[in-house]
């Protein structure tokens, strides 16, 4: 048996959350959490991390911005971190952008898109 | 006749939470003046996600965040001058404020909403010896460079202050391609939310030293390294302990002040401790019918509380805005002290009527130090009304207590409002 001490991220209270671990690696307990999402963390953290990326890309013809905000729709998993902000590096945004819009699809074969989160 | 009902100055995110509020369903004129261009003050920069899980119970960006808070406004109604700068505010709500477009403007408003936020502090406010060489920036200016701008600062960097904008600069420079060799903090614990010790350092390895400080700055024109030592319980480096960090860049994360020029030139009494007004359970600073919320009053970690604080400040400034449009005499006795005692540093308010406070009043508050395992309490006169137990209470978070009017109200002749830690 294993127990895991672990911050949660999800949310500013930042809770002290503890996994603990059979010895085949299954999830027998989840203590410390002080909603579900807490609960949903802690088993993601501890199996499979995942995390959603911020970032910003360059915007051509926007009277406002040099850049927009973008993020991924949701999470991503941690270790592709790294590989979706690369991906990113010759994307270019035309104007007129909305929150939302998708400024990439299926970023580095995630799965997952990247949308704006500024409009432009 | 005033011009409007209620003028909120700066359209960040608690200008545009107390506009909203003031309008009361279309009832009142308001208008909020912002010397930018765009509305949503810090947050355009802060493209990382994590607001709003109160609010709309969704995590957001900072842009997202402002977006919304932008379109409740519009659609309630809310006038609008960008570009526009405030220059004075005088004690009978006369605003003087100028702009490209229009020079300068007298507006006069029934009551005042202070909503200006804050600003870093400046590296002119810490002693590090040495040249004052470029790549030396606050980490809000490097956050606006990169997010904004689309420029990069620098490709090794070190960071001084473990404040929320440092680690989240950590991770967004690291994720840009520069590396962070470390974060430096003066103090023994960090300035910071956990989560962004966790998601900003820990997820990159980026190391957090502890009790550690910058004592030099080498480089004559550009950074080119700093030298780093632990200090002891004072704060002094330890001999023996300097390293150095070779790098290009240093970010400064040292702390915010709230931006309170306009306030001091109008007349409002500041609080020493927390740089912003001192204000009454309505929000409202010693100068009557002017009233804060947001950074400007007290500087806050998580929006969706500066949201909460400014929507009560805009309902307080438009019904003192009716009152004043009816001829009605305020009321204007002092309330009743809040004290801060045994780690409490500061509340706001700073006190309370009990006849004019809501059924329901948060009283917010930071601690001085680290504590563990302790009780909030609050006294009304000897008796103890509120004992809530928290595990671990920190600097860098602030917490609140809800008091309730009947308790206050049952108490005639109360003499003071203590908040105060105690064991659990
Ligand atoms: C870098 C950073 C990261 C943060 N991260 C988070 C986070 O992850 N989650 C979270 O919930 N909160 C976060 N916060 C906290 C939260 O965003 C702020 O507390 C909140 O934005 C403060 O709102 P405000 O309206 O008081 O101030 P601001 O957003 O600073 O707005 C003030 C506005 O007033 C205007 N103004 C000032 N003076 C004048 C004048 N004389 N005339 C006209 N206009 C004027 C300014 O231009 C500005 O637009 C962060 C804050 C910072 C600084
Ligand atoms: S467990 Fe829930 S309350 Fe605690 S930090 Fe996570 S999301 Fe926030």
């Amino acid at each position: 048996m294993e127990t895991r001490t672990l911050t949660c991220i999800r949310c500013p209270r930042g809770c002290t959350v503890a996994v603990t671990l059979a010895d085949d690696g299954t999830i027998t307990s989840v203590t410390g959490n002080s909603c579900m999402r807490g609960d949903k963390y802690a088993r993601d953290e501890v199996t499979h991390p995942v995390r959603v990326v911020t970032t910003t890309v360059p915007v051509v013809g926007s009277a406002t911005e040099k850049m927009v905000s973008v993020k991924t729709a949701g999470d991503v998993p941690k270790g592709r971190v790294f590989d979706v902000v690369r991906a990113l590096t010759d994307v270019t945004a035309t104007a007129p952008v909305h929150i939302g819009d998708v400024i990439l699809a299926d970023v580095a074969g995630t799965g997952i898109d990247i949308v704006a989160t500024k409009d432009a | 006749m005033s011009d409007y009902d209620v003028i909120v100055i700066g359209g960040g995110p608690a200008g545009l939470a107390a506009a909203t509020s003031a309008r009361g369903e279309g009832k009142r004129s308001v208008l909020v003046i912002e010397r930018d261009q765009k509305l949503g003050g810090i947050l355009n920069q802060c493209i990382h996600n994590g607001f709003g899980l109160i609010t709309f119970n969704e995590e957001l960006t900072g842009p997202e965040y402002a977006a919304r808070y932008e379109k409740l406004a519009r659609d309630a109604g809310v006038e609008f001058l960008l570009d526009t700068m405030v220059l004075d505010v005088s004690p009978d709500h006369m605003v003087t404020c100028v702009s490209e477009a229009r020079g300068m403007q007298r507006i006069s408003a029934g009551a005042v909403v202070l909503a200006m936020g804050c600003r870093e502090r400046p590296r002119g406010a810490l002693n590090i010896p040495g040249f004052r060489p470029a790549g030396v920036y606050t980490a809000g200016t490097a956050q606006r460079l990169v997010n904004i701008e689309g420029l990069m600062p620098g490709r090794e960097v070190v960071i001084l202050g473990s404040g929320d904008i440092g680690l989240i600069m950590a991770r967004r420079m690291t994720l840009e391609g520069a590396h962070v060799a470390c974060v430096a903090e003066l103090m023994p614990y960090s300035g910071g939310l956990k989560r962004n010790i966790v998601q900003c350092l820990d997820d990159f390895g980026i190391p957090l030293l502890l009790s550690h400080t910058v004592t030099r700055v080498e480089g004559k024109r550009r950074v080119e390294a700093v030298w780093i030592a632990q200090v002891d319980e004072k704060g002094r480096p330890v001999a023996g302990t300097e390293k150095r960090y070779p790098c290009d860049t240093l970010l400064l994360s040292v702390g915010l002040l709230p931006e309170n020029e306009l306030s001091r030139a109008a007349g409002v009494e500041l609080s020493r401790v927390t740089r912003g007004p001192v204000v009454n359970e309505s929000l409202e600073t010693s100068v009557p019918g002017i009233f804060a919320c947001g950074n400007v009053l007290h500087v806050h970690d998580l929006v969706d509380y500066v949201s909460q604080e400014a929507t009560a400040a805009g309902a307080a400034a438009g019904a003192w805005a009716d009152a004043c449009a009816q001829h009605q005499a305020h009321d204007e006795e002092p309330g009743i002290p809040v004290v801060a005692e045994g780690g409490v540093r500061y509340t706001v308010p700073q006190s309370i009527d009990p006849e004019r406070m809501p059924e329901k009043l948060t009283v917010r508050f930071r601690v001085g130090g680290v504590y563990e395992d302790k009780r909030i309490c609050v006294y009304l006169g000897d008796e103890r009304v509120i004992a809530k137990r928290r595990p671990i209470l920190v600097p860098g978070e602030m917490e609140d207590v809800t008091l309730k009017r009947e308790d206050l109200l049952a108490r005639p002749g109360l003499e003071k409002i203590v908040v105060t830690l105690e064991e659990a």
